[in-house]
């Protein structure tokens, strides 16, 4: 009797376990997925009702657990699509895109919700749209502008971290091109759309979208995202000086900061350009093709002579580095060991760097001590260079003695045989 | 007493180099190919000199290795003479051996009663090509790493026993530092000891036979015996052979001094391989007829194939004075056609392999 | 009369061929052993093995100073922290590949050409630079301060 009031015991309570489980476990299952009957249908209709689950599921608004009723409104538990889209539970069909950056102000404006998802977060881009062309453009009645979701994407919005999303650093420019490289669209406006061409050509575009290196620019970089602006013409070298600090700090003190304020020219725009920024050569300080200081300067005057002086010096240290290089080049293809001087070389090079930098002060005093330093370096390498191939000369000399030696022996051997064999 | 009657009292000295006093060498139009034998013991004496002394500098190991050999290149004083020597003479007797076995091949010499010679000299000419392969690899440096992987890859292929084979040599699934251990155990144990016994066994051979005279001019002089002319080799021979050798010394000297041996740059297992990767060029035959091949003849893969044909061919190589006797012309025929086939083959493919991209 | 004749080359002879042959054999083995025997002494700077390498001696750095030394083939960045403790790292900037430096101001790693800072962890803190600088391990033994290259765990 015991035995079997302590068997039933255990299987009711085993009973009572494996139901918990149970619930547990559908409630687990149950976590993160709110009901949303929307995609039950919406999920399978063609464009433009449709929205494929495979889309909507890359949706950072839906991983977090929203819904379509999140910004459509209705009633997403429902299955009967007289309720689930009804009026009265506040459906508000297709969103008008005059209404778009007010409605997802509703939420991202919203510190004390936004926290719940993410806290660090920022909720001013609203604020920060209203200050943009685009703001401002949307407000006095233009839909052509951006909104939120031309950018951001809908139904598919991913962060901008993801390397798929359209707001990723990497696919900005992309983004900000369907539109602004669209000649067709962009007619009435004022302005250019040649700035993507023109950016896929530069060096922050080969930096950014070909190497990967996110501390490139893109259009956001110099422009802002959610209040974005042309810098203006007296401050671009605020933006470009936060990278190029010291070309910037240079410059600031230099004498042509005060002329292109004068005259409303854009600063380091002028010799670099905006959007098409190649890489500088040293023929900008030149007189052929690509030259940029003889588009304002008389040829003769005082300042095309600096420039002379300039170039002239940045090719002085520039050949001492190559005729260097080609010196231990040889060395070491001989065996020498320079690997000494090939590291004084990258010092040498430094040199280089900084007095191409220096340039924007437009002194040649400065210039000079960053080249002179240089070749000082490059003509100690050129001599330990010159050493090694004296060396190497002196092991030629040492065959040499030894081939004659064996000559030698080769020559008694020889008698050595005649003799013996007459 | 003089030091020879000291040598013969405790080693029997006389009754030991008297063979050696009696030895002649057939002199006729094609004499000059006997050097080729002596030439390769030469360069092997100096490949064991020269790679002792590289032994006391070197370190094996994947961090230490191409390090080492740097050192070795630039700071040990003629350490660049030594290592360049070591390089060039490396390839030098892998010519020399394969001219060596050529000849051997066109003189017919692997006839009756010299096919143990043949056997152990084939033997050694694989053993030396071990030698290169491992060798090659011990500075460790991205030529070298990637050709140790794509030649260890190949033999994995041959069937059944190929992938275990490939994972002795590697020590691993991958070539990695645990290759390079194994290939300097090899090469400067396994091979050395392998080949110092075969050598032994085959210059005991040759001494014991005698040299081998081409078979038309054999039939003359046996029916014309006045007709043979011969030299001593002690000392007449001999110090020809010396000349050979030291004008030998005079190349290798001025190969190491013009063309010091590249170093290369440091292995990186994690860099992709660098395009138009080739072997050294004593496999290049090889591997260009494994490139020509196309991936599938019938339903038996292309490399397989290709491998597994090689290996038969070496195996019939090393089989060769058993094929042919004495009696019937028509294989000495198709043997002196294989010998040329062979060498305009291996010639051919290795300079279409040199000049392929 | 004639065997004289023929007999008297003979000694000049044998003399022109004991000459060549002496000399040679001689000169030949000199060239030969004289190279295998500076072979044998071991050089002045010896080769410490593996990717190490001295980087000071112990009393040459002062608290809040760097100093950049050779390694391998690239430059390599010692600092002797505030506090009195070494960091190694390489001394390549990352961006364009200047050498950069210790400013003792800073308390940073800098690179003058283009105003790139790194932390004394060799992360890339501020400016161009992509990536963090390479660290290594520094060891100290005896009087001699060791760096080499991180291994893997």
């Amino acid at each position: 009797m015991a035995i079997s009031r302590n068997k039933l015991l255990s299987f009711s309570a085993a009973r009572s376990v494996g139901l918990a489980g149970f619930i547990a476990l559908a409630a687990c299952l149950a976590y993160g997925q709110t009901t949303n009957s929307c995609l039950d249908c919406h999920s399978a209709l063609p464009d433009p009702l449709g929205v494929p689950q495979e889309k909507f599921s890359q949706d950072i608004h839906a991983q977090k657990g929203l819904t379509c009723a999140s910004c459509h409104g209705g009633d997403p538990t429902s299955d009967d699509p007289d309720k689930a889209m009804s009026r009265k539970a506040g459906w508000k069909g297709k969103i008008d895109r005059k209404q778009i950056p007010q409605l997802c102000g509703t939420c991202h404006s919203d510190p004390v919700y936004i926290r719940q998802f993410n806290p660090s977060l920022r909720t001013d881009q609203s604020g920060q749209y209203r200050t943009s062309v685009h703001g401002k453009r949307f407000a006095a009645g233009d839909t052509k502008v951006a909104v939120c979701t031309d950018c951001h994407s809908v139904h598919d919005l991913r962060a901008p971290s993801d390397p798929r999303s359209t707001v990723n650093p990497v696919n900005v420019a992309k983004t900000c091109a369907r539109c602004h490289a669209d000649s067709d669209y962009m007619k009435g406006y004022s302005i250019p759309t040649d700035q993507f061409a023109k950016y896929s050509t530069s060096v922050h575009h080969q930096a950014l979208a070909v190497r990967g290196d996110l501390s490139a620019p893109t259009c956001t970089t110099c422009h802002g995202n959610h209040g974005a602006a042309p810098p203006g013409v007296d401050r671009v070298q605020n933006v470009c000086s936060n990278c190029h600090t010291f070309q910037a700090q240079m410059y600031e003190k230099s004498s042509h900061k005060k002329a292109f304020e004068t005259v409303s020219l854009p600063g380091c725009v002028v010799c670099h350009s905006n959007h098409g920024i190649s890489h500088p050569t040293d023929a900008m300080l030149g007189t052929g093709p690509g030259a940029v200081c003889m588009r304002c300067h008389t040829p003769g005057d005082a300042c095309d002579q600096a420039r002379g002086g300039l170039q002239t010096s940045l090719s002085q240290l520039d050949a001492a580095i190559k005729s260097a290089d080609q010196v231990l080049g040889v060395a070491e293809s001989s065996g020498m060991e320079v690997s000494e001087a090939r590291l004084g070389q990258d010092q040498a090079r430094d040199s280089l760097t900084k007095a191409r930098v220096t340039i924007h002060s437009f002194r040649t005093d400065l210039v000079d001590q960053d080249i002179q330093a240089g070749i000082k370096i490059a003509a100690k390498d050129l001599q330990a260079g010159k050493e090694a191939m004296v060396e190497r000369n002196h092991r030629r000399v040492g065959l040499g003695v030894s081939l004659i030696a064996i000559g030698m022996v080769l020559a008694g051997l020889w008698l050595y045989i005649k003799k013996i064999e007459s | 007493m003089s030091v020879r009657n000291w040598l013969d009292q405790r080693l029997g000295w006389d009754d030991l180099i008297a063979p050696l006093r009696k030895k002649t060498v057939p002199l006729h139009k094609l004499s000059y190919w006997y050097f080729l034998g002596g030439i390769t013991l030469f360069l092997f004496v100096i490949q064991v000199l020269t790679g002792i002394l590289l032994l006391l500098y070197y370190r094996p190991g994947a961090n230490e290795a191409f390090e080492s050999v740097q050192y070795i290149m630039t700071q040990v004083k003629f350490g660049w003479l030594i290592r360049s020597i070591h390089s060039w003479s490396a390839n030098l007797m892998i010519f020399t051996a394969f001219a060596h076995m050529f000849s051997v091949l066109f003189l017919k010499a692997y006839r009756r009663p010299r096919e143990l010679t043949w056997v152990s000299g084939v033997i050694l000419l694989f053993l030396v090509m071990g030698f290169g392969f491992s060798g090659y690899l011990l500075p460790w440096n991205t030529l070298a790493f990637f050709a140790t992987k794509v030649g260890t890859e190949i033999t994995g292929q041959v069937p059944a026993i190929g992938r275990p084979v490939m994972i002795f040599l590697r020590g691993g699934e991958e070539v990695t530092g645990a290759t390079l251990t194994r290939f300097f155990g090899f090469h400067v144990a396994v091979l050395p000891g392998l080949a110092t016994l075969l050598v032994l066994l085959h210059v005991l051979l040759v001494q014991h036979i005698g040299i081998s005279i081409p078979p038309k001019l054999e039939v003359q002089w046996t029916a014309n015996p006045s007709a043979k002319r011969e030299m001593k080799f002690f000392p007449n021979f001999l110090l020809r052979e010396l000349m050979a050798w030291y004008v030998a010394l005079g190349v290798l000297g001025a190969l190491a001094a013009v063309f010091p041996w590249n170093l290369g740059v440091k292995a990186d297992p994690f860099v992709p391989a660098p395009a138009g990767i080739k072997p050294e060029w004593y496999f290049l035959f090889m591997f260009q007829t494994l490139k020509l091949i196309p991936p599938k003849v019938w339903f038996i893969d292309g490399e397989v194939l290709g491998v597994v044909v090689f290996g038969l061919i070496a195996l019939l190589w090393l089989l060769l004075p058993f094929f042919e006797s004495d009696q019937p012309t028509q294989m000495k025929r198709w043997i002196t056609g294989l010998s040329v086939f062979a060498l305009a083959y291996v010639v051919g493919m290795s300079v279409y392999g040199y000049l392929a991209k | 009369m004639v065997a004289d004749k023929i007999s008297q080359p003979e000694p000049m002879r044998r003399r022109v061929i004991g000459i060549f042959l002496g000399s040679g054999l001689l000169a030949s083995f000199a060239s030969f052993i004289y190279p295998v025997l500076r072979y044998l002494v071991p050089p002045a700077v010896i080769d410490p093995g593996g990717d190490e390498v001295v980087a000071a001696k112990l009393t040459e750095l002062k608290p809040n100073s760097g100093k950049i030394f050779r390694f391998g083939n690239r430059p390599g960045l010692l600092i002797r922290t505030v506090s009195g403790e070494y960091r190694a790292m390489s001394a390549t900037c990352t961006h364009l590949s200047c050498t950069v430096q210790y400013r003792d101001d800073l308390h940073e790693v800098w690179c003058a050409c283009h105003n790139g800072k790194y932390d004394l962890n060799g992360r890339n803190i501020s400016g161009p630079p992509p990536r963090p600088l390479e660290g290594f391990e520094v060891q100290v033994r005896g009087d001699e301060i060791f760096v080499r290259r991180r291994r893997e765990a």
